[in-house]
């Protein structure tokens, strides 16, 4: 169970997360939906101790993450595995060594284990035959793929998707969603999304939560959120460029 | 006026900020240095490109400079008839001040810069933020080996090019201003003590701490993309220089006074 308790954070006098709480149950896909630069970036780095916030606890197991000391934190941090928007797979090392690398450092696997398991991450994000191969070499989608192969490799309870669908095509997109779900379905993993991709959200999350604000303004089933009267959940989940979220914003100059 | 002493402010909070951070990531890197697993494999790797791959450049200025400083030397030696002093004159400024300087300044723009320029890369790509992640500290992974190869590579360049320096003063005195081979060597290791060695070998090695802290840091501080990391290199380069001169001044001085005999 993960508990965010009133967090806040500011950077440079910006406040970007303001009292904010939001509880996340085992075994469950929660996708925290938002516009771009509301700080769901800054929400998942919390999450898995990236960042500390300002005030407020995050509760990983009844466990504050943020005076968790160097040990307990690595600890924690096997359990978690992340994908990042832009992969971040290690330049420098080949895709085996990328995906391998958690186990590499913190197993005693020996060789033949290493190249099995990735093997194994490998044909599970659909990815064959591309151990050697350099990230410079790899297209953006097998990018992602490749960096959730790395995210699972180590077997995590918790795997956190910082924007998974953005920045490749919708049918690589949907792939991925499709993956996420597999994954999900597979290994009986919590899950944490964040998006703006709402074919994405209502594909893959079992709860959908709206950060708007520095808050969480709504959580439920994409049911619920689908079929929400909040004018600022209606403006968002149907993309809509006039409404409460936009008020005083003119778009008239782009047209 | 307010607002110069408000700007005047937030230079010094922004000096004390960085002086704070450097002095952060030295403290990060000492407390790494001893603690298992040690990454044998990268310090080696890092070793080569800082040491080995930094040797034909080095070995280039190096042999240069010892030539221009016997040449510029022998024009006021000429007038004394003093021409055969040049080779200690040559072996001393090399091993106690043109070495160490020349070395770190090369390294630093050659190697310090590539340092920021690919942490700055990992920091804005998000691959520093990867290594945590996977449970893995950014300054025992990156830092360390970087900075264990720069302090035991930086000195054993430094020696090089005290080499290459006494080299290129010797072609200039032997074979241009008709000093005997004997009298050229017999004059280069009169005038060498150990402690001009050595001084110059313990300045390398502040030089090498210095430039590989200021590197690591800059690249790990590095954001705002492509141009974040162009604005980092800069300043790594720019404020390893400065640091360099600065800190080369007061050892020589400390030196100076200190180990007068």
């Amino acid at each position: 169970m993960i508990e965010i308790i009133n967090v806040c954070k500011s950077f440079n006098s910006h406040q970007v997360l303001y009292n904010l709480n939001l509880n996340i149950n085992d075994g469950e896909t929660t996708v925290i939906i938002g516009r771009s630069g509301c700080g769901k970036s800054v929400l998942l780095k919390h999450i898995i101790g990236l960042l500390k916030p300002d005030s407020g606890q995050v509760l990983i197991d009844g466990k504050d993450v943020a005076r968790m000391g160097e040990k307990e934190l690595s600890a924690l941090r096997m359990k978690f595995g992340m994908l990042f928007q832009g992969a971040a797979l290690f330049d420098s090392l080949s895709v085996l060594e990328n995906v391998a690398f958690g186990m590499i450092e913190h197993t005693q696997a020996s060789r033949t284990e290493i190249k099995k398991r990735v093997k194994e991450c490998l044909a599970l994000v659909g990815l064959k035959s591309i151990e050697d191969k350099r990230p410079a070499e790899l297209s953006g989608g097998m990018k992602k793929r490749v960096g959730l192969a790395r995210a699972i490799c180590i077997r995590p309870q918790i795997i956190l998707y910082d924007e998974p669908t953005t920045g490749i095509d919708p049918i690589m997109g949907d792939a991925i969603n499709d993956l996420i779900i597999e994954l999900h379905n597979k290994l009986k993993v919590t899950s944490i999304a964040v998006t703006h991709d709402m074919t994405s959200a209502y594909k893959i999350a079992d709860r959908i939560a709206m950060l708007y604000n520095g808050k969480i303004v709504a959580n439920g089933t994409p049911d619920e959120i689908k079929g929400s009267k909040d004018p600022i959940v209606r403006q968002f989940v149907t993309g809509a460029s006039r409404g409460p979220i936009t008020e005083g914003i003119d778009f008239e100059h782009l047209i | 006026m307010r607002k110069f002493l408000e700007m005047l402010g937030s230079r010094f909070m922004s000096f004390v900020h960085y002086a704070g951070g450097v002095s952060t990531l030295m403290g990060m890197t000492l407390f790494w240095i001893p603690r298992p697993p040690f990454r044998r494999r990268q310090v080696i790797e890092q070793m080569s490109r800082i040491g080995v791959d930094s040797l034909p450049i080095v070995s280039l200025i190096s042999l240069f400079t010892g030539m221009v400083l016997a040449l510029q030397s022998a024009y006021q030696m000429q007038k004394l008839s003093a021409e055969m002093y040049i080779a200690s004159l040559v072996a001393l400024s090399m091993a106690r001040e043109l070495g160490p300087v020349l070395t770190a300044l090369i390294v630093a723009g050659r190697v310090g810069a590539s340092i920021t320029a690919e942490l700055g890369t990992m920091k804005v790509t998000e691959q520093i933020d990867a290594l945590e992640t996977l449970a893995t500290n950014p300054v025992k992974y990156l830092v360390v080996p970087r900075f264990m190869a720069m302090i035991v590579m930086l000195p054993l360049l430094t020696l090089f090019a005290d080499a290459i320096g006494g080299f290129g003063g010797y072609i200039i005195g032997v074979y241009k201003l008709n000093i005997s081979h004997g009298m050229y060597m017999k004059n280069t290791w009169v005038a060498l003590k150990h402690k001009d060695l050595y001084t110059g070998l313990i300045k390398s090695f502040f030089f090498a701490v210095i430039m590989c802290i200021v590197a690591c840091y800059e690249g790990m501080k590095a954001d705002g993309g492509a141009e974040g990391v162009g604005k980092a290199t800069t300043n790594s380069v720019v404020v390893s220089f400065i640091l360099i001169i600065a800190s080369d001044c007061f050892f020589t001085a400390l030196f100076y006074f200190v180990m007068k005999q």
